[in-house]
């Protein structure tokens, strides 16, 4: 479904991305491994055309999708990104930060998308926090707000960018939980993670990042018992 | 409960709160400063009552500035004359808003075939900015009349009103860029990931919140505005400050120009106080 071909990107002189290539399939979930800088988050943003591409290419569907003068907004429709640090709007209620974007784009009404925006909100427990701005939820929630608000795109994938990541410890597990639900529901997902215990358990794939490169991938199983590769080896040493 | 626990709680309840040392130091030092301001405050006035008066020309001053029986008989007609300058910052204020806000897009525009937009906006910005609005004010309010066009449309208070428009857009339309500017980018990116477009992420997004950050600047705005409106006095419209200096020649006598002050004092203090007030606020909510 999603196919990344000797993907390079380069900020200044700074060869952030190096040659990366990479497919997921339908339904598979790929999880991002590697230190901080190593490009984890530069190969989601680019994915989703947040930043172009310096060379190689990136198929949806068999769409070339980093064609340079594309048109990002009917891609990035089909593509949900939730980030670390949520980038909610502030102003709005979480049911309008919900709403903004299918009223925009798909162009309905507040009370057409209000049974299934309500639906959404209800699924991941926060039927009773539509009304509250941003500011008055706790981390845990405005994270899952932020997935609901990606995920009423009716995305045909999702990317998450280290979404625990700025979380306090006793509420990283609310959003995992929302995580493995969109994972038994059949999402497509890529994400960037530090959770290793949980990308063991649920990813089909792990990709080790490490300066810019995929060091090494392979399943969950291979990767965290028996890695291949010296720097693996050391990387999962450091953090496990 | 038992009789003596419930004894024991009414006495702990009746007890005065302990002050904590901390507290007791606390109100020792805020007595001792208040003292001191007290004093040293009377102290200055006290100066200021004794040694104003020995001035050799303070009695010909009195007179021709703080002259109660002018004041009396001026005051009415200048506060009437005031409406004219509430109304002139009336009409300006919309304009205002509306002409800043689209230089400011104009100038954030990325679209070539809008090149022409954007440095219309660099150039007005620049200009307008660079000229001192009383010159502003005597370019148009002298110029644009001087065409020849017929009543009403050579009026002093339609052209003085367009300068100060032209100037204060020019101000506020910064404020309103730097506004914009300093809402964070990771706000685009989320709106971009949506699916939202370029528009629409400026006009639901970056806008609602960069136009709230911005409103104590804009009052600081409006607050010299309200000031500068007198400038107009130059080019015609008979509003406070001309009132005044027709009183001046009249009476020759300087009290009208107090009389003027204070009407001005009366409207700034407070709205400055409130713009203090929506600063703090701000800083508050976002500390």
């Amino acid at each position: 479904m999603l196919d990344l071909r000797d993907v390079t990107k380069s900020f200044g002189g700074n060869r952030v991305l190096d040659g990366i290539s990479l497919t997921v399939e339908r339904g598979e979930m790929v999880c991002l491994i590697g230190a901080s800088g190593s490009g984890k988050s530069t190969l989601l943003r680019c994915i989703n055309l947040l930043e172009p591409i310096d060379d190689g290419a990136v198929f949806l569907d068999g769409q070339d999708i980093s064609e340079p003068g594309l048109n990002p907004d009917p891609v990035r429709r089909r593509i949900g990104m939730v980030f670390q640090s949520y980038n909610l709007f502030p102003h709005m209620t979480a049911e309008e930060n919900v709403m903004l974007a299918p009223r925009r784009v798909h162009g309905k009404s507040r009370e057409a998308l209000r049974p299934k925006v309500t639906e959404l909100f209800t699924r991941f427990g926060l039927a009773d926090r539509m009304q509250h701005f941003p500011d008055q939820l706790s981390g845990g929630q405005q994270q899952r707000v932020a997935i609901v608000r990606a995920l009423a795109m009716r995305p045909e994938i999702m990317l998450f960018d280290e979404i625990t990541s700025a979380l306090d410890p006793e509420l990283v597990g609310e959003v995992l939980d929302v995580l493995r639900q969109l994972r038994s529901e059949g999402m497509t997902m890529v994400l960037a993670t530090h959770e290793m215990k949980f990308a063991a358990e649920l990813a089909d794939k792990i990709c080790f990042l490490d300066a810019g490169r995929i060091a090494e991938q392979g399943p969950p199983s291979e990767i965290f018992k028996a890695p291949k590769k010296d720097r693996t080896r050391a990387f999962l040493a450091r953090i496990l | 409960m038992t009789l003596q626990e419930k004894t024991d709680g009414a006495a702990a309840a009746a007890a005065p709160p302990r002050r904590t040392r901390r507290q007791a130091y606390e109100t020792r030092v805020r007595r001792r400063s208040n003292t001191v301001a007290a004093v040293s405050t009377a102290l200055v006035v006290l100066a200021i009552v004794t040694l104003v008066p020995m001035a050799p020309g303070w009695e010909a001053v009195k007179k021709s500035f703080f002259n109660a029986e002018v004041f009396a008989q001026t005051f009415p007609r200048l506060v009437q004359a005031f409406l004219w300058d509430i109304a002139i910052f009336a009409w300006s204020v919309p304009l205002i808003t509306v002409i800043a806000l689209a230089i400011a897009l104009a100038r954030d525009t990325r679209n070539p075939a809008l090149f022409p937009l954007r440095l219309f906006g660099i150039l007005y910005t620049d200009i307008f900015r660079g000229i001192p609005v009383i010159l502003v004010v005597y370019l148009i309010g002298f110029g644009i009349p001087g065409l020849g066009l017929p009543r009403p449309w050579n009026s002093p208070y339609i052209w003085g009103t367009v300068a100060l428009v032209l100037t204060y857009s020019a101000y506020v339309a910064e404020i309103f860029r730097s506004g914009i500017e300093s809402i964070h980018d990771s706000q685009r990116a989320a709106a971009s990931s949506l699916g939202l477009s370029q528009s629409d992420t400026m006009r639901f997004v970056v806008l609602p919140q960069a136009i709230r950050r911005v409103v104590p600047a804009n009052m600081n705005m409006l607050i010299a505005l309200q000031k500068d409106v007198a400038l107009l006095s130059f080019i015609g419209p008979v509003e406070v400050l001309r009132q005044a200096g027709v009183f001046k020649s009249l009476l020759a006598n300087f009290t009208p120009y107090v009389g003027a002050a204070l009407i001005f004092l009366s409207v700034t203090i407070p709205a400055t106080r409130y713009a203090d007030y929506l600063i703090a606020r701000q800083r508050r909510e976002r500390s």
